[in-house]
């Protein structure tokens, strides 16, 4: 937030991953998908990151890349000034109780021969040695906690509606009081009333536990709603980062206007005029990203200088940062 | 779900009650699930009475299935001998029964070696990616050896050796039951290996990571349990494969001695005579047909009592 920029919690910088792509019979490296291309952003201690943009672009790749659920290519992540990228296997298992995530498919995230108590005492079986006694106790606070009936304890995922699948999977991911929680999409799944739910579930944790969420989603009215900050990304790049109002109210990357011009009004007067930006042709591939800006292929407002350089990622107004050629000027 | 369950989940109105019953052991599920398996609860009824007979049915039935009385050959159905003699004058219920015991012994552990193999280095090659390629290599030429040939050498050059070290019979019990548990794994660590490719890449393996679950906790409580409905047809499907194998290598000389009964030994000395006396082939016939269908129901009946998607049902 741009009035008080508490203590930095996550510091990501320089977040490379590739996947690398193999050809032949000999399996020959011949050259990467570059999910996420040099990504760096802070979040702030108890604050929310909505990271924002279309399928593909890299945003859960770029999740999970934090949580070193997948091994980055380059970069550091920080966690209370501690690096995940480069703990050891024990360093690491040691943070993970810090850093949780929440899944987009709750169906597919939780394993299905599993009873919820086993799901939600699994972190609790793998960090803490408490009693059996102690162990239910803590899961019925849990299961309290997200709002779900006690008497679920003995049942299966299959036998529960959507959403309470993802009360499940966030008392999982709250089951060792971390301080950061990555949510993929929690929402995507979900239909539109159950979205609303959970998302208002995820807000009353923040303000009772005090958590700092790293909000991946497509929805850009969700994120309006929940996020204090919101970072844009596209072809593996974070092209902007602003606080949520100036963000909605003046977006100064033209694919953040594009992006925005999409979200439909629901008053019907203002939703006469609005004017959708229609981007033209396909998003590049990864694995073959222009030269210049990743966005010149398809910029209404492209330069010649576009196709060239690559812009920098810096800050043009107090708290915000583009990546785009029309603004490099007034930070020069 | 039991009717009881129902009963009291429905008498207490959700949220109101103050006692909640805590996680129950999923294995009294799996039971309940189990009764209601007709098929499974039949199977398991048959099986029981098959251990029994050839457990407790030498104790009353005190002939020696060696026993041989030339005087009494080829006899039919009597109360002296209820299913009759073979060409030596050898009772065939003892026989039977003393078969049974061999044959069932030798399918069970076979089947139990070949499915503790096959899952084993099926799971370590889906999930470690570094072992793959040795892994499955190894499946492969396992795949490609001319099985009989192998056992063949199997039994010539370790008969002796092992008859010396653990008596004749128990030599022979223990060369056959590795002999096909050693060449009869590898269609299970196929199928067990692309399960586990496949559910390593679902959501939940990835929640347990991000939890911090190390690999060997991951497979056991992640990934077995998953892959167990493969496993179980396998391993039905792996007695019956097992008895059919033993009674093969006996046909050939290769399995225990002659004089020494095993249903797959039966079946074989009786196939000459088939046409004047049915019974013969029939008797060992009907029970290992018996056996396998009974063990394969039960093994459907726990595959889907192992399953809660289907149990609630």
């Amino acid at each position: 937030m741009l009035d008080a920029p508490g203590k930095a919690l996550i510091e990501v910088s320089g977040l490379k991953m590739y996947f690398p792509i193999t050809a032949g019979v000999f399996r020959k490296h011949v050259g990467d998908v570059k999910a996420v291309d040099n990504v760096s952003f802070t979040i702030y201690e108890g604050e929310t990151l909505g990271l924002v943009g279309e399928s593909g672009c890299g945003k859960s790749t770029c999740g999970r890349a934090i949580l070193r659920l997948y091994e980055p290519t380059a970069g550091a992540v920080r966690i209370d000034s501690k690096d995940v990228l480069a703990a050891d296997a024990d360093t690491l298992r040691e943070m993970r109780p810090k850093m949780q995530m929440v899944f987009q498919d709750p169906q597919a995230s939780l394993n299905p021969r599993m009873t919820v108590a086993a799901i939600i005492g699994e972190p609790l079986d793998e960090h803490t040695s408490l009693s059996k006694k102690d162990k239910l106790a803590r899961i019925y606070e849990l299961m309290d906690q997200v709002g779900l009936n006690r008497d679920f304890a003995n049942r299966y995922p299959h036998e529960f509606s959507g959403g309470q699948r993802q009360r499940i999977g966030i008392a999982r991911a709250l089951a060792l009081n971390p301080k950061f929680i990555v949510c993929d999409e929690p929402i995507a799944a979900l239909d539109v009333s159950i979205q609303a739910q959970v998302v208002n579930l995820l807000e009353e944790l923040q303000d009772r536990l005090g958590l700092t969420y790293l909000f991946i989603s497509h929805d850009l009215s969700m994120v309006r709603h929940i996020a204090d900050r919101v970072a844009v990304m596209y072809l593996g790049q974070i092209i902007e980062l602003a606080p949520r109002d100036p963000l909605y109210v003046e977006p100064l990357h033209p694919y953040t206007q594009a992006l925005l011009s999409a979200v439909p009004e629901p008053d019907p007067e203002a939703e006469k005029t609005r004017r959708r930006i229609i981007l033209k042709g396909d998003v590049p591939s990864p694995a073959n990203p222009p030269k210049g800006c990743n966005f010149c292929t398809r910029c209404p407002k492209v330069m010649e200088i576009c196709r060239q350089t690559e812009p920098t990622f810096h800050e043009v107004q107090p708290g915000r940062f583009v990546a785009c050629h029309l603004y490099q000027e007034t930070a020069d | 779900m039991t009717e009881t369950d129902k009963a009291s989940a429905a008498a207490q109105p959700s949220g109101a009650s103050l006692s909640y019953r805590p996680p129950r052991s999923q294995w009294w599920d799996v039971w309940d699930q189990f009764k209601t398996h007709k098929g499974a609860l039949i199977g398991l009824t048959i099986f029981v009475l098959i251990l029994a007979a050839i457990v407790i049915g030498p104790m009353l039935w005190t002939i020696e299935p060696t026993y041989v009385d030339l005087r009494a050959r080829n006899k039919g159905f009597s109360m002296a001998h209820p299913f009759g003699t073979d060409q030596l004058g050898r009772d065939i219920l003892a026989r039977m029964m003393a078969g049974g015991k061999v044959s069932i012994s030798v399918g069970m552990t076979a089947m139990a070696l070949s499915i503790l193999l096959g899952t084993t280095i099926g799971v370590l090659a889906g999930y470690f990616k570094h072992l793959e390629g040795p892994l499955m290599r190894m499946t492969d030429l396992f795949l490609a050896l001319p099985l009989l040939p192998l056992l063949l050498l199997m039994v010539t050059l370790f008969r002796d050796p092992l008859s010396k070290s653990f008596g004749p019979e128990g030599g022979i019990f223990l060369l056959i039951v590795s002999a096909i548990g050693a060449t009869s794994w590898m269609q299970t660590a196929r199928i067990v290996r692309g399960e586990v490719l496949g559910l390593k890449e679902r959501e939940f393996v990835l929640a347990a990571r991000s939890i911090g679950t190390p690999s060997r906790r991951m497979i056991t409580r992640h990934i077995l349990p998953n892959v167990l409905s493969p496993i179980m047809v396998s391993a039905t499907l792996g007695i019956a494969s097992a008895i059919i194998t033993e009674s093969a290598l006996s046909f050939l000389g290769l399995g225990f001695p002659p004089d020494f009964p095993t249903w797959g030994r039966l079946l074989f000395d009786a196939v000459d005579q088939m046409q004047l006396y049915p019974s013969r082939v029939i008797l060992p016939g009907v029970a290992i047909s018996l056996t396998v269908l009974s063990v394969n129901y039960i093994g459907d009946g726990l595959r889907d009592a192992l399953d809660p998607r289907i149990r609630g049902r």
